[in-house]
């Protein structure tokens, strides 16, 4: 199993470690409600180094990005950072992932852990122009740093100006006297914040100054779990849970990011995708909130109400801000109707929920 | 971990207090630790009688969901109605304010079968 950098510290911290995507993580330190809470009313600091990044560089990088993303790689101006996807030729999704655009012919992608080799490989079948590919995952660190109170713990630690950092955009500066390190106005809890790239060998000084500099803020070193109660109460997607290579990012609600037009986005999959459209979608990733008691789990049936399978929960938890249990799932073409009721079946028992708008958490 | 000596165990970690044919039952310490913050508990057997080792609920915590077994043969005769509103007393009180169900035994001699606190603490230790 690999460790992060930090390993040591988290033990230290007394968190819960489990093994995620071949890697030693934090779980929980104090309590999923308690981290959650955290990042949703002050900060809360992710060490989420098991994240792939790849580093692709040459006058074909822009080109090579294009041919393999489903969004338009060149609409980044060098600073922005774009969400995409890597689709398969069937039209279904190897990963999601970020496009960095470092500077002219520089690119970071970063990874879900899970598929480094999967997308490493995928990518180096499409890379017939020789551009410079390297997988740095195992040299990066990444924490995030989230939560309404990030920029007052981040501020003060770097000479960086984060209050003008747009969302999407990204710097490279001196954090905690550490050089070049790489902030970024992005995250994966709708609570706000930074995600912190820069080499492992800096990654106690890191954490050290951020954890010092938020103890009057309140900050609170926060596992995977309410990573994940996190990001489920903003509705984005988890690789493995709610997309994988069998979905495609139309059903899934990713067509914002997928960029049909004809034109210089002729991107693998597209062809495939645009074939699923035309035809019409047999099945939609809906988000639902359970009226009933008790608590939606990934794979749990979902019903009509005359018992008919209709679908599948993809993600489900009790939400701790929402507080009530919601999820997503995939539910046939034709139940998928903001309002309807639908059945998740819970133990062989239906219990009614509402499809809803996403978010679920509105800050 | 806190295993009081008074008690039984079992190795589905679950804690039962004996008095006289009647016996309570919750889950350990342990169980909680491992089941992080627990957000319901679902106990639909109220008047059941149930052999030692059958489901009688389940709880749900944030991240996961776990059976509930019976630690012992019997009539599950109450249910702990505190837990419909403050499921977490199993989290902050798992041998008071926290127990789960009572229980009126039809094979006390079961009881024989049991962990005590220091068996159990060695089980998960």
């Amino acid at each position: 199993m690999k460790q992060t950098p930090l390993t040591e510290k988290h033990r230290q911290l007394g968190a819960k470690m489990a093994e995620f995507a071949g890697y030693e993580m934090p779980i929980v330190y104090t309590g999923i409600n308690d981290e959650h809470q955290a990042v949703r009313e002050a900060v809360g600091l992710f060490d989420v180094s098991h994240m792939g990044e790849f580093i692709l560089k040459g006058p074909n990088a822009a080109d090579l990005i294009q041919r393999v993303t489903s969004n338009d790689v060149y609409k980044l101006q060098p600073g922005q950072a774009q969400y995409s996807c890597l689709p398969n030729a069937e039209g279904g999704i190897v990963d999601d992932l970020l496009v960095y655009y470092l500077e002219d012919g520089n690119y970071m992608l970063v990874v879900n852990a899970s598929n480094i080799q999967k997308d490493w490989d995928w990518i180096q079948k499409h890379n017939t122009q020789q551009v410079e590919c390297y997988e740095v995952s195992d040299q990066t660190s990444l924490l995030a740093l989230q939560g309404p109170k990030a920029l007052e713990v981040l501020q003060p630690l770097t000479d960086l100006n984060l209050q003008d950092m747009a969302y999407y955009t990204f710097a490279k500066g001196k954090v905690a006297g550490v050089p070049q390190v790489l902030v970024s106005n992005t995250g994966y809890t709708g609570s706000g914040g930074f995600e912190i790239y820069f080499y492992n060998k800096d990654a106690a000084t890191i954490w050290d100054a951020l954890m010092k500099s938020g103890a009057a803020h309140g900050i609170k070193p926060c596992g995977l779990a309410a990573r994940d109660t996190l990001r489920l109460e903003m509705g984005f997607c988890l690789y493995g849970n709610d997309i994988d290579d069998t979905t495609s990012p139309l059903e899934a609600g990713l067509g914002w990011i997928t960029k049909l037009q004809a034109g210089n986005n002729l991107f693998t999959g597209r062809e495939a995708i645009l074939a699923l459209k035309a035809k019409g979608l047999s099945r939609r990733l809906v988000a639902f909130e359970l009226l009933d008691r008790g608590v939606p789990r990934h794979d749990y049936p979902i019903a009509d109400a005359q018992g008919t399978i209709i679908g599948k929960v993809t993600s489900g938890t009790m939400g701790p801000s929402v507080g009530k249990a919601i999820g997503m799932g995939y539910v046939d073409q034709g139940h998928t109707a903001e309002g309807s009721t639908i059945y998740v079946m819970v133990r062989n028992k239906p219990l009614a929920a509402q499809i809803v708008k996403l978010p679920f958490y509105k800050a | 971990m806190n295993f009081p000596a008074d008690l039984k165990y079992t190795k589905d970690h679950e804690w039962i207090r004996v008095t006289g044919d009647t016996a309570t039952v919750g889950i350990t310490d342990f169980a909680q630790r491992e089941l992080g913050d627990i957000v319901y508990v679902e106990i639909e057997t109220e008047g059941e009688d149930l052999a030692s080792g059958d489901t009688f609920g389940t709880v749900e915590a944030v991240k996961t969901v776990a059976d509930l077994y019976m630690p012992i043969s019997g009539q599950v005769s109450e249910i702990n109605p505190d837990l419909e509103e403050n499921p977490d007393l199993v989290n902050t009180d798992p041998y008071g304010k926290g127990w789960m169900a009572k229980i009126i035994l039809s094979r006390p001699a079961e009881v024989g079968d049991l962990m005590d606190a220091d068996a159990y603490a060695a089980l998960v230790g």
